[in-house]
């Protein structure tokens, strides 16, 4: 059965240099268990394909059933340098929830 | 000792809900109001204001905000504490003292904190041996040396700790961490060890989460957003802290918004890099720690937290000038929105490259399109969809050929694809770009002050 993230996880997303930080948080244990599984760093690197240009980082907050991603060389130069609509990357943690995966 | 003090978020960042700090103090009883104005860029455009009037360089909402507010303060008790002092704290302490007197209260005692602003020592610092090492590139500053706005230290809870200690009522420092204003109050009201790195994380991980503003409270919630109640009247968050280290985030009943389990979650991810290094002056903060329990509506526990010892560097925050930049935006409507706007894109491109223009980058964004989402934008199909925002931005070293850039967007309209509007700004014009660079200092190597102004 195919799910979209959305249905199992919300989020944030914010600027740290030219790197965006996703933060993706599931709504319960059972979620938490997929997202640990099916977003790995491959995985929303591949997403992000033409978004990210750089490595992409993973740290995980079980304790918030959380997993926090560090996208590198995402912003086009930075929040101030970016000629990007969003240049602070608020929109990428929506962007990284349209994921669909196979449950 | 008290039992608890109630810590109150009243802006997010400057240009945040103007009302905001008022209903905080009006609404319910807080013991202190803390207020984070300062952005990465802000130190650029504060220093900019000083450069021409010695008088200016700091947050000017605030003595406006102080007229409405300070005989409330003083009437309830209340603490203020803020960071908006900017480049120059002495301006904006003076300001305050102004207003205060004015509303005939003469006992107000204001505190600054400052020392944090490094422009003028940067080559001292340079020939001490620490060449301010960008953190993301390794470069040493002095290859931006000459193009400098502004330098600031991140300084701590310390600083406003001791200006409380000596009997300040409000504070106002120049770049302090966004999380060290409400870690302070902890530490003064508590008598906490600075040493006692859990309750040094616990206050700070309170702060992360009062930084900002109403994001911890209901606002920017990717949740189930529909659910949050009355948005026009959102409570700002409020942190309700203990000895023990065990804080609890709300906000004031009366008010719209929403703290659960879900909001406070995102704003704890807000803006990490690996949580278990959350690094401030203060302590190295372990978010991998935090529990999160729902005790009552509007009511998060915030508890279990630990960290470890602080590092021997203070954070600096520099910036510097770094060319031009302009924005130029066009409307396309039905039919074929996103066809013209791409036709409209092509042309643009073609008498730029014609005029040998000098950009380091052209970027074109589709608004309604793909602005925010790029190639995971999914195809559209153009009978659906009733108009295209053009968006074309450059940036270069050269201002003339970001000038000329912008005398190129309005002639489309005439000269380029059909049923096209929305230019009623004039030409773009261009506007210097302000690049950030951020180092680490030894923390021998700078002082923070504090001064008092009673």
């Amino acid at each position: 059965m195919k799910i979209k993230l959305l249905d199992i996880a919300h989020g944030r997303s914010g600027d740290k240099g030219d790197a965006a930080n996703v933060g993706i948080i599931a709504y319960d244990d059972k979620g938490f268990e997929i997202i640990k599984k099916h977003l790995t760093e491959d995985a929303v690197r591949k997403h992000f394909e033409g978004i990210c240009f750089g490595k992409v980082e993973r740290f995980e907050l079980p304790n918030i059933r959380a997993l926090n991603f560090l996208l590198h060389n995402t912003l086009g130069g930075g929040g101030t340098v970016s000629l990007k609509h969003d240049a602070q990357g608020k929109t990428l943690a929506a962007a990284l929830l349209r994921m669909e995966i196979e449950v | 000792m008290k039992e608890k003090i109630r810590i109150a978020s009243g802006q997010g960042f400057w240009g945040d809900l103007i009302d905001a700090p008022f209903t905080q103090v009006s609404e319910g009883q807080i013991d202190y109001l803390v207020m984070d104005y300062l952005a990465e860029v802000t130190m650029s455009i504060l220093q900019k204001q000083k450069n021409k009037n010695p008088k200016f360089g700091y947050a000017r909402d605030i003595p406006e905000l102080m007229q409405r507010i300070l005989p409330i303060c003083k009437a309830k008790n209340i603490k203020v504490i803020t960071n908006g002092g900017g480049v120059n704290p002495e301006a904006c302490a003076e300001a305050v003292l102004d207003v205060a007197k004015n509303l005939d209260i003469n006992d107000l005692k204001v505190a600054i904190v400052v020392g944090d602003n490094i422009k003028d020592r940067i080559d001292e610092i340079i020939a001490s041996g620490c060449e301010l090492n960008n953190m993301e590139t390794g470069e040493s500053v002095i290859s931006v040396k000459d193009n400098l706005l502004s330098a600031n230290v991140y300084f701590g809870a310390m600083p406003i700790v001791e200006a409380l200690r000596k009997g300040a009522d409000i504070v106002i420092t120049g770049r302090t961490t966004d999380t060290g204003l409400t870690l302070a109050p902890m530490i003064y009201e508590f008598g906490w060890d600075e040493k006692d790195y859990n309750l040094m994380s616990a206050g700070t991980i309170a702060g992360h989460i009062l930084e900002c503003g109403g994001q911890a409270s209901g606002g920017n919630f990717l949740g189930n957003w529909q659910s949050v109640p009355d948005l026009a009247n959102i409570g700002f968050p409020i942190a309700e802290a203990f000895p023990n280290g065990e804080v609890i985030i709300t906000k004031h009943e009366t008010l719209g918004g929403k703290v659960s389990f879900e909001t406070v979650a995102e704003q704890l991810v807000y803006e990490i890099g690996d949580p278990k290094k959350y690094i401030t002056p203060d302590c190295v903060a372990d978010f991998t720690s935090i529990k999160l329990e729902e005790v009552a509506p509007n009511r998060v526990k915030v508890f279990g937290i630990t960290g470890t010892h602080a590092t021997d560097t203070y954070k600096v925050s520099c910036s510097y000038a770094s060319g031009f930049s302009s924005v130029g935006t066009l409307t396309y409507s039905y039919p074929q929105a996103l066809t013209k706007a791409k036709a409209a894109d092509k042309i643009l491109r073609a008498r730029l490259e014609k005029l040998n223009l000098k950009f380091d980058e052209i970027r074109t964004e589709f608004v309604g399109y793909n602005a925010c989402h790029g190639p995971l934008a999914e195809e559209i199909d153009e009978d659906k969809i009733n108009e295209i925002v053009l968006r074309v931005a450059v940036r270069g070293s050269e201002y003339e050929s970001i000038e000329r850039f912008g005398k190129e967007i309005a002639p489309l309209i005439l000269t380029g694809p059909p049923s096209v509007t929305g230019f009623a700004g004039g030409r773009p014009k261009p506007s210097e770009v302000v690049a950030y660079w951020p180092a680490l200092i030894p923390k021998n190597l700078v002082q923070p002050k504090v001064k008092l102004f009673f």
